[in-house]
This record gives C-alpha cells, structure tokens and sequence, in this order.
C-alpha cells in the first residue's frame, strides 16, 4: 500500500509541472477577468499608436492608414534637418529646458531644505501645503492670470514692477518675445516648486537623527550640518531625478507654450512638441509631425541613457 | 528639543528663512485673491486698474453674466460628467488590473507588467494617438473619447499594486474558504479596505479631468466643451484684444471681466476642496516612491 501511494504521488508531481496551460487559465479566470481588460486597453491605447510611429517614414493617407500608406523611407528626416523651422524649435527646445533645468531643479530642493530647517511646525507644514496647490490648478488658469497681473494698464504685477523701474509703463511683457523665456521659466517654477519637493522633502525626513546628534557632539553648527548631513542623504534623489529631467529635455512643456504662445511671440514659443503638433494636427502633415515627434522621442531616449551612463561613471547612482 | 545654542548667524538665518518662506506663501496665493476680488469688483472701475488688495467697487455683475451664459454652463455640465463618470471608471480599472498583478501565481503577470512599464517611456505621440482615436477608433465628438483613452494609468497602477501586496493574505484566504470567487473578493473585501489609496488615485484622475482642455480641443466638438478650454478660448481671444494695446472701451472691459469670474468658477472647486484633501495628494506619492 505504501509503495502504491508513493508512486501516485511521485506521478502527481511529475504531471503538475505539465497542466495544461488551458487549465491554469481556467482556474484563474476570475483574476484573469480583472486583468485582462487593461492588458487590451494597453495593446490598443499605447501599442497600437506605437506601431503608429511607421507613418514617419511613409506618406500617410487616411485612406490606406497606417500600414498601406505609401512607403517614402527617410525622406521626412531629410527633408526635416534643412527646415529653418525646425532647426529653430530644436533650438528653442533646449533652450528653455536647459534654462528651466538650471533654475527650476535646485529651487524645490533649496525650498525642500528651507522647510526642514524651519523650527515652527505649524508654519511649516501650512507653507507646505500651500507651496504644491499651483500644481492642481491648470495651465489655463496659470496663464490666465500672467495676462491679468501683467497688463500694463491694470495689472497688479506690472504696476510693482514699473513702481520698482524694471520695466516702462507701455512694456506688454506678455507680448514682449524678449521677457517671453524668462516668463516661461519663472511660471514653471511657482507651479512645479511645491510638487517637486515633496520627494526630497521625504528623502530628507528619512534621515537618521542620529546623525545630526554626531555632527552637534562633533561642534558643527547649522550650516555644517545642511552641508554635511542633508545633502549627501539626498544625493541619491538628487542624481535620479536630474536624470529623468535632463531626459526629458526634449520635452518643454506643450500646455504651457501653447497657452503662452501669441502671435507676438510665436518664434520664442515654437518648440518641438509644439511644431509637431502644428505640423501634424494644424496643416495636416501627419508624417511630418509623427517624424519631429520621433526625433523628439529618439533623442529624449539616447539624452536618459547618455545621463544615465555617465552619473553612474562619476557618482554611482544610476537609474538602471 | 535639544539645548538651543544658536548663534547669531543662526538666529539670522532662521529669520531670513522665515521671512522667504512666508514670501513664498504669499507669491503662492496672491494670484488667487487678486483674481478674485478683481472679479467681484465693477468691470468698468476695474478697468482703471489699480485692483490690489481690495475690490473698490464690489459687483457681482460679473458672475451674473457668466452664470447665465448657456455655454458655459454647458460646459460646467460636460466637466462635472466627465469627472465624475471618468474617474469612477478609471479608479476600478485601474484597481482591477493591479489586483490582478499583485497576485503571485496570476499567468503571464511579468508580461503584463512589462508591457505596462514599456508604456512609461516609450509612446507613440500626439499624431499617432491622434490618428488612432479620431479616425480608427471614430471617437471624435463623442464624449467616450473624454473616458476612453483616460481608463488606466501605469503610473497609478503601481501605486495601488504596492498598496495591495501589503494586504494580509489571511483577510483573502478566510474568504475563499467561505466560497467567494475573487471577483466577489475583490468587490466586496479589498476595495473597501483599500479606501486611501483609491481615494487617491480618484483624486489624481478627477483633477485631470476637472482640467482638462486639449483633448476636448482635439475629439470635443461644439457640444462636449469643457470648462477649462472655455476659458482657454476666453483667454486666447483676449491676448489678441489686449494686444492689439487699443481702447476698445466697454467690450475689451467686459471680456477681461468675464474671463475672471469664469476663472474664479472654473478654479474654486479645486481651490476649496484642497484644503481638505491635499494630504491624499501627497499620500499617492509617497506610497510610490517607496517602492522607486
């Protein structure tokens, strides 16, 4: 008897390892019921546009769609690197970004390390609080305002500024391409500021008081401790998060540059997501646009990997 | 706390430290208020100018135009629907799916989440997803294509994936003895235990929808307008009028007017309810980047 049930269970073993895939499914059909819905939404949603990306080398005619539209190889990209305009918006791209990257990364991280610093609680997490409502609130609303507040006539912010003398009476500083930039940077500082520092703000709640105690008993005073306690603990945030920006460099924001954007300042406003769009959706040329958006997602994919590779050479962080 | 010996650089520092972040709440909220009391002041004296801390002439002229304004509230109708159909069904697919992953011996469940975390840094672009909805799908000017396209999100999926492997296991196991499929499980057992996190999540999604402009701009049509891309089109109407830098007298007074009180209705559920719900804003954020 024993030998019996030995070898029905030694058999048991070795079939289980083959059941039938069919019947694993079966099994969990329910689970697979809560899954699979998204798994199709996916393959339609984002694959599917992916796929799309083949009409930058074809000649797309809504007629033929994605796949039979006539085959035209690279002569979108030829035809894209001697265009002036978009030569102009990879120019303005990195431009803004490198400017929003230079002001608008220290600053939530300069805020992150003012309010750790701050003595009184409350204050600190109402001034917290605050600091990330501008990231709820839309563009629209964003941009709204800066023609309110700046009207040279009326608003508020403009009337300071031409009481301080940094600007004339008749200065339309939205419609000035030479504020336009500085304008784009500083909006997207106040609105990100708050947001962004929530994720160093808990990098630095994380440290061990330990060793703040270390650096008092060791005789270092305020400044010494930001220096040599805060900052290394938040070193590691610090270098992921610069590389994910400086991959999304390529990016530049196209709600804001598009509700900022008149005709005034059309030329400082056209970046790359905003010239594929015009391209695209506004004159029809749909492998035109799909190829900027191409070099846009080509180049932003080779910047994460470039950024990666080197802060693992000279930091040893890395993102992956 | 421990024994206070600040200097005075210290004490200097955290006065200044003080001072700025206090600025900063102040720069935070101004625009806010100026909005608002430029709105309930009387069009004409505003166009004066000079609106700062106090409205001069307080009117509700204003919002009484707004208020009355069929495409707006049209508008204000297509935006509370969206928000409210579009974030109910995104928080459930969404949830689905991530339950679903979150168990071990799901079939194919690494495929699944690969091919989700592909999507975060690959995608097909604005044309393509253009192409796909407007004329593949034929979505444009129906109002599936404000809900549609927004039912799942990777990034909210894996938020509410660590908040479900943390659930005991024991709750489930008690309840399968019982008889209940995982369906009725996750029904009846893990939504309601998973409350914040799909606060959450449904917080995320309404504010996207509540703002959202530029797919009604794309798919919308003449009668799926939303709230903010009324105002967008306020707006952009405006810049051409103000700069155009002429007086233009009484109209270009009341656009700029109307503008602002639309801003005001537009902005104030977001800005009233915030005090009370911005800890689940952050909460979404830190449950996410514990697991990154």
């Amino acid at each position: 008897m024993e030998d019996l049930s030995l070898a029905v269970k030694a058999r048991a073993t070795r079939e289980s390892g083959r059941i039938h895939i069919g019947k694993r499914f079966w099994a969990q059909r329910y689970l697979m019921i809560l899954t699979l819905p998204a798994v199709v939404w996916l393959i339609i949603f984002h694959y599917v546009p992916m796929y799309g990306i083949i009409i930058a080398f074809e000649e797309y005619n809504p007629v033929q769609g994605f796949t039979f539209s006539p085959w035209v190889g690279l002569d979108n990209f030829k035809e894209l690197f001697i265009d002036p305009s978009f030569m102009d918006s990879v120019l303005n791209t990195l431009k803004i970004s490198l400017l929003k990257l230079l002001f608008g990364f220290p600053a939530p991280i300069l805020l992150a390390i003012m309010l750790n610093e701050l003595r009184a609680q409350r204050l600190k997490k109402v001034v917290q609080s605050l600091s990330y409502l501008p990231y709820f609130i839309s563009w629209v609303f964003v941009v709204g305002f800066m023609y309110t507040l700046l009207d040279p006539r009326t608003g508020a912010l403009s009337g300071l500024l031409q009481w301080l003398g940094f600007i004339s009476s008749d200065q339309l500083l939205m419609g000035d391409p030479k504020t336009f930039t500085t304008l784009v940077v500083i909006s997207e500082v106040w609105k990100n500021i708050g947001w962004n520092s929530i994720i160093f703000l808990a990098a630095i709640a994380s440290i061990d008081p330990q060793l703040y105690e270390a650096a008092t008993v060791d005789g270092a005073g305020r400044f010494r401790k930001i220096w040599h306690v805060t900052l290394p603990a938040i070193k590691p945030t610090v270098v992921i998060l610069l590389i994910l920006n400086v991959g999304g460099l390529m990016n530049a924001n196209f709600d804001q540059l598009f509700l900022m954007k008149n005709s005034m300042t059309q030329d400082q406003a056209n970046v790359l997501s905003i010239y594929s769009y015009e391209m695209g959706l506004v004159l029809g040329r749909f492998s035109y646009g799909t190829a900027v958006g191409l070099f846009q997602s080509v180049v932003a994919f080779l910047l994460m990997l470039g950024a990666n590779y080197s802060s693992r050479k000279i930091t040893n962080e890395s993102l992956f | 706390m421990n024994a206070v010996h600040r200097t005075t650089g210290e004490k200097l520092f955290d006065a200044v430290n003080v001072v700025l972040l206090l600025l900063l709440a102040f720069v935070t909220l101004y625009p806010f208020y100026n909005i608002l009391i430029t709105s309930l002041n009387d069009p004409a004296d505003a166009a004066r100018g000079g609106i700062t801390f106090w409205p001069r002439v307080i009117s509700f002229e204003n919002y009484k135009m707004v208020l009355q304004d069929e495409s707006l509230t049209g508008a204000f109708a297509v935006t509370v629907l969206r928000t409210i159909i579009g974030t109910a069904t995104a928080v459930l697919f969404t949830a689905a799916f991530s339950y679903g992953v979150s168990k071990p011996e799901l079939l194919g469940r690494k495929l699944f989440l690969i091919l989700a975390i592909i999507t975060m840094y690959f995608s097909g672009g604005l044309i393509p997803q253009y192409l796909l909805i407007a004329q593949y799908l034929h979505l444009k000017g129906s109002f599936m294509a404000y809900i549609l396209p927004n039912l799942f999100s990777v990034f909210n999926a894996l938020i509410m994936l660590t908040f479900f492997r943390g659930i005991p296991k024991e709750m489930e196991e008690s309840a399968k003895v019982d008889g209940a499929n995982e369906l009725t499980i996750f029904w009846r057992l893990i939504l309601p235990v998973s409350k914040p996190v799909l606060a959450t999540i449904a917080l995320y999604n309404a504010v996207f929808h509540w703002n959202s402009w530029f797919d009604a701009m794309l798919y919308g049509g003449e009668h799926l307008r939303t709230l903010q891309q009324i105002l967008m089109q306020i707006i952009s109407s405006n810049s051409n009028v103000s700069l155009m830098a002429s007086n233009l007298g009484m109209k270009a007074v009341t656009a700029e007017s109307v503008k602002l009180a639309t801003m005001v209705i537009t902005t104030l559920p977001i800005v009233f309810s915030y005090p009370f719900l911005q800890k689940y804003f952050v909460k979404g954020i830190m449950i996410g980047s514990v697991k990154g």
